[in-house]
């Protein structure tokens, strides 16, 4: 197979990854295939419902879930805010979300938006005590519990079949981290993914909504194939990322652990050659392709910069360089180190040989920003 | 309102992310063992790395409270 691959040093899977090869030709394909209205009865708009109908098919089947819970969105955050606020507005016991303090900002704005919000801390490593978060769920006007997947900055995977809930308070899981990547967990009445993190195209959201949940739209009824969703749908991208999220799913077994291995040597090595650094989240039970540390005393823009300027892409969630100026919401909810940050997120094909490159130029990198101030 | 009598106050207020931190790491040494060491920092990171620095460094977060003219400021006890 051939296709796209990361560009050379693209550390920032967890961002974005390339499109999968598998996706490549079915979207060269379904662009020319799937262009009609898909509710329209001639013959183009039959083909693009067959292909419409195909991508659902293959989305369930890669999921493990029914074609009739999947919804396309146009991205996983309209599918974070349609999973959750849907379930508020289905509530018969009121608006309040009980929701981790590590939760995805697509959750925390969707609450802030159109619920209260209720908010449960987290371990030193990221993770949600499953009996906070059940507690939390007994008070009076709870209508839903919010709980990630795995998180998306350091990787920590909660245990979120692990979740004991009364029988009217149902659970939204954003599974935008692991969609793909880890199956999905029990117990939830919605769920949320997005494409162009498993190597499909940008654009695309999974929205999914159990047979028996009470879901009710939160925002102004279309009348499009899926009654869920609004707009004209992007027939050739859903079903790009239909067959990316098969093949993902086909070869998860053996990348998951070639990625859990080359991550754990940039854990190992980080720990080692990079003094006064903490490396954090769960070092065993994470996604398996990304990982986030601390450098203390360094300026998290200024290690973006030289790293890209030696060839290395990668994330920070260090204030400097977030669009709001303020220090990430995870690392701050963990109480970790949360300047000179930096998450590393392997693609599907980095190689040991990147991950020792960029290990080995870390410590330098990392000495020569200190000495500028001095340190 | 100041709750802790401190060694030597760090006027951090205008210095971004991560200055505060460097400035307390720069004069720990200037307080003695035991002594309060106070950063008045407006930088929204202050309020979680002191307390990571603290950790980090074998030192003693003791809490924070506000300066004078009501600027967040976080109290350190020099242990080492």
């Amino acid at each position: 197979m051939t296709g796209p691959v990361a560009r050379e040093g693209d550390l920032d899977s967890a961002s974005s990854a390339p499109l999968h090869p598998a996706a490549r030709d079915v979207l060269l394909a379904a662009l020319d295939r799937g262009y009609a209205d898909p509710r329209r009865l001639h013959r183009p708009g039959r083909e693009a419902r067959l292909l419409l109908d195909n991508a659902r098919e293959a989305t369930a089947d890669a999921l493990g879930v029914r074609p009739d819970e999947v919804t396309f969105t146009p991205s996983g955050t309209h599918a974070v805010h349609l999973g959750l606020l849907g379930l508020v507005r289905g509530s018969r016991r009121g608006d309040v979300v009980v929701h981790s303090a590590v939760e995805h900002s697509a959750v925390r704005h969707a609450v802030a938006w159109g619920a209260r919000g209720a908010e449960v801390g987290v371990t030193g490593e990221g993770r949600v005590p499953l009996g906070e978060l059940e507690q939390g769920a007994i008070a009076p006007e709870v209508g839903v519990v919010a709980l990630q997947t795995a998180n998306h900055e350091v990787g920590t995977v909660q245990d979120v079949g692990g979740l004991d809930l009364p029988d009217d308070v149902p659970l939204f899981t954003d599974a935008c981290a692991s969609m793909g990547r880890l199956p999905l967990p029990d117990g939830w009445a919605a769920a949320a993914g997005s494409a162009h993190k498993w190597g499909g195209p940008a654009g695309v959201g999974v929205l999914l909504v159990r047979k028996r949940a009470r879901w009710r739209s939160p925002f102004p009824a279309d009348d499009r194939v899926d009654e869920r969703s609004t707009g004209f749908e992007n027939v050739p991208s859903v079903l790009a990322a239909a067959a990316a999220l098969q093949a993902v799913v086909a070869e998860r077994e053996e990348v998951n652990a070639r990625q859990h291995a080359l991550v754990d040597v940039v854990r190992r090595r980080v720990a080692k050659e990079v003094p006064d650094v903490e490396v954090v989240g769960d070092p065993d039970r994470r996604l398996p392709h990304l990982v986030t540390f601390s450098c203390l005393y360094v300026d998290g823009e200024a290690l973006v910069t030289e790293l890209d300027r030696r060839g290395f892409g990668i994330a920070s969630g260090s204030a400097c360089t977030a669009s709001t100026l303020t220090p990430s919401h995870v690392l701050e909810a963990m109480g970790v180190l949360t300047h000179g940050n930096v998450r590393l997120s392997v693609q599907r094909d980095t190689t040991r040989a990147d991950v020792d490159a960029f290990c080995d130029a870390l410590p330098g990198l990392v000495a020569e920003i200190r000495a500028r101030v001095g340190l | 309102m100041t709750a802790y009598d401190v060694a030597l106050e760090l006027d951090c207020r205008d210095l971004p992310c991560p200055m505060p931190v460097i400035e307390l790491a720069r004069h720990l040494g200037d307080v003695e063992v035991g002594r309060l060491l106070a950063v008045v920092a407006h930088d929204p990171a202050a309020a979680v790395d002191v307390p990571a620095w603290c950790r980090m460094k074998g030192q003693d977060y003791v809490g924070a409270d506000t300066a004078a003219d009501g600027a967040p400021r976080h109290v350190v006890r020099r242990l080492s």
